[in-house]
């Protein structure tokens, strides 16, 4: 049976951040989606930290886990209130319709 | 330390963010009439927190809640600049939202809150406490960029401003575990410890570079500044002042505390990542602005730009390079408030204009904003006497002294180029036809604004020009 060890951990938070990123730049539909892929990065944060804090034995990573968690939470309201005055002045939310301002 | 002394050093803060949630509370009870008050109250609030960081009756330096904080001559400086501006972004708003019928009272409370989190920035050690500041500020930031919520450019600003914001806290944040994962601390001083210790450890090294672009994008600075010239153009004028100001010298603050006093050690990993930055912001800010018509997105290319300069004395990493990042971030602080007061005052009718053609033949039907705006503009330009070139001055003399003399060539060849879109904007105003002409009742707050900040670029003030490298230096010392 493989042990499951540290290297195992982060490379599957790193696979999801790449994923959340990949989410955010190859998106054209849907700003939830964006949300859903922040979302996704902040929570690979967490597995690295976690993760790192078992390794470690030391609380601290888990500590900051906590307020990555916290945060997040509001940063989902804020966000989400944004996008509801967004979606109001053009009752839509195409990526695409975001665009009123060019070079 | 017992909690009533700990707390006491942490009075100005404190008072901020105690005094912000009761006005918050007023406001509500009392309702969106209340907001002109409001806006003194904070501004009131933003005065006595000057007060409380320039008197405090403790001693210069102090570390508190378990290492998380560090009151120094460091934060003194950017926490009092931070407050200033703010107070000042407050001020000038008012006339534009009783213009715009947007006047309500949660704008000057946001920004308080936001400045509450600069004052957490400026003096983190340690990367939590890093993590929490950024987001009080960026939260309320990004609400302030969506301020005019009826407006289609406004909210498309905020939503642009959050996605990219979020994106970068999580590049810091993955930046940050990694860091914490390889040196077993989230203490500035331990990270210190271990980076100096073993400067080629892979793991460490890939971290900073994740929190350097998250600093970055805070900072705007190139590759990480798109959300820029959108935020600055779609969000509230008032707003965009504000923006361009206090978080600059927040996160240019952080940064250099971050890189120096914890990767101190490394500073032959970072010195190269911070010199492309460095030459790519000032690459963006000289080019893009060029072929710009719209007056508040060649101010968010102008800032793009001025970040790179301050970069330059950053990667520089020597006490004299920081001394002369503070001085660049004063002196930029200074005139972009004055440069945006000016913008404000362009109003006809009751609306905004946001043209530069606007401006053209300015000296013929207005001539103080005319001769005020060609200082500003020559001051950002970098054009001697002016303030803005003894800032660019003490940052390449740190490059230079630092042997990045060809850092400072390309900074010398960026603001050369810069220059001509700066200097054609005083040639529109000085000698062109002129277009019809801007109402005058601008109000004392935003005239005093630009009069005093057109008056700080000239270094006849010496006093004030000596007593500012003074106190840059003493802050900068208080680092290392």
């Amino acid at each position: 049976m493989l042990d499951i060890g540290l290297g195992h951990y982060l490379s599957v938070a790193a696979v999801l951040f790449a994923i959340g990123m990949a989410g955010i730049f190859l998106n054209r539909k849907n700003v939830i989606v964006i949300l859903m892929s922040i979302e996704l990065m902040l929570l690979a944060v967490n597995i690295n930290l976690v993760a790192f804090s078992q390794f470690l034995g030391d609380l601290t990573g888990q500590v900051f886990a906590f307020m990555v968690l916290t945060v997040a939470a509001a940063e989902a309201a804020v966000g989400l209130a944004i996008l509801v005055a967004f979606f109001r002045t053009r009752g839509d939310i195409a990526v695409d319709d975001a665009s009123l301002m060019k070079n | 330390m017992g909690i009533f002394e700990t707390l006491s050093f942490a009075a100005p803060e404190l008072v901020l963010v105690l005094g912000a949630m009761a006005l918050l509370i007023t406001g509500v009870f009392i309702g969106d009439k209340s907001a002109k008050q409001i806006g003194y109250a904070c501004v009131g609030l933003l005065l006595v927190a000057v007060l409380l960081v320039l008197f405090s009756p403790t001693a210069p330096t102090a570390s508190l809640f378990d290492g998380a904080f560090r009151i120094d001559a460091f934060s003194t400086f950017s926490k009092v600049i931070i407050y200033l501006a703010a107070a000042v972004a407050i001020l000038m708003s008012d006339q534009y939202f009783a213009g715009e019928k947007l006047r309500r009272f949660e704008y000057p409370v946001l920004i308080v809150l936001a400045v509450f989190g600069m004052s957490l920035m400026v003096s983190a050690t340690d990367l939590i406490s890093l993590y929490m500041g950024i987001e009080t500020q960026s939260l309320a930031l990004y609400i302030l960029a969506a301020f005019k919520r009826d407006s289609r450019r406004s909210t498309e600003a905020g939503l642009k401003y959050f996605v990219l914001g979020a994106l970068s806290t999580c590049l810091l944040l993955y930046g940050a575990s990694l860091i914490y994962g390889f040196t077993g601390s989230t203490s500035f001083e331990e990270i210190a410890r271990i980076a100096s210790m073993e400067g080629a450890n892979v793991g460490l090294i890939f971290g900073l570079v994740f929190l350097i672009s998250g600093l970055a994008f805070k900072v705007s600075a190139a590759p990480f500044h798109m959300w820029t010239p959108d935020v600055y153009e779609g969000a509230p004028t008032p707003v965009a002042a504000f923006f361009s100001a206090a978080p600059k010298l927040a996160g240019m603050a952080l940064f250099a505390r971050v890189l120096v006093s914890s990767f101190h050690g490394a500073l032959g990993d970072w010195q190269p990542v911070l010199a492309m930055i460095a030459v790519a912001s000032m690459a963006v800010g000289a080019f893009s602005a060029i072929p710009q018509s719209n007056i508040k997105r060649l101010m968010a290319y102008s800032s793009i730009g001025h970040m790179g300069y301050a970069l330059i004395g950053l990667s520089a990493g020597t006490a004299q390079g920081v001394k002369s990042v503070l001085i660049y971030m004063t002196i930029y602080v200074a005139m972009t408030i004055g440069a945006f007061a000016c913008i404000l005052m362009m109003r006809r009718r009751g609306g905004m204009t946001e043209n530069i053609a606007d401006l053209s033949g300015l000296t013929k039907t207005n001539m103080p904003l005319a001769i005020i705006l060609t200082v500003l503009l020559f001051s950002l330009a970098g054009v001697p006497p002016t303030a803005g070139f003894f800032g660019k001055w003490y940052v390449f003399l740190a490059a230079v002294e630092a042997k990045l003399v060809w850092l400072a060539i390309v900074g010398v060849f960026a603001s050369a180029v810069s220059a001509y879109y700066y200097l054609r904007i005083v040639w529109f105003m000085w000698f062109d036809e002129a277009a019809e002409p801007f109402e005058r009742d601008a109000g004392p707050a935003l005239k005093l604004t630009a009069w005093g900040s057109a008056l700080l670029m000239f270094p006849v003030l010496t006093i004030f020009m000596g007593r500012l490298t003074e106190l840059a230096g003493r802050a900068a010392a208080a680092l290392f």
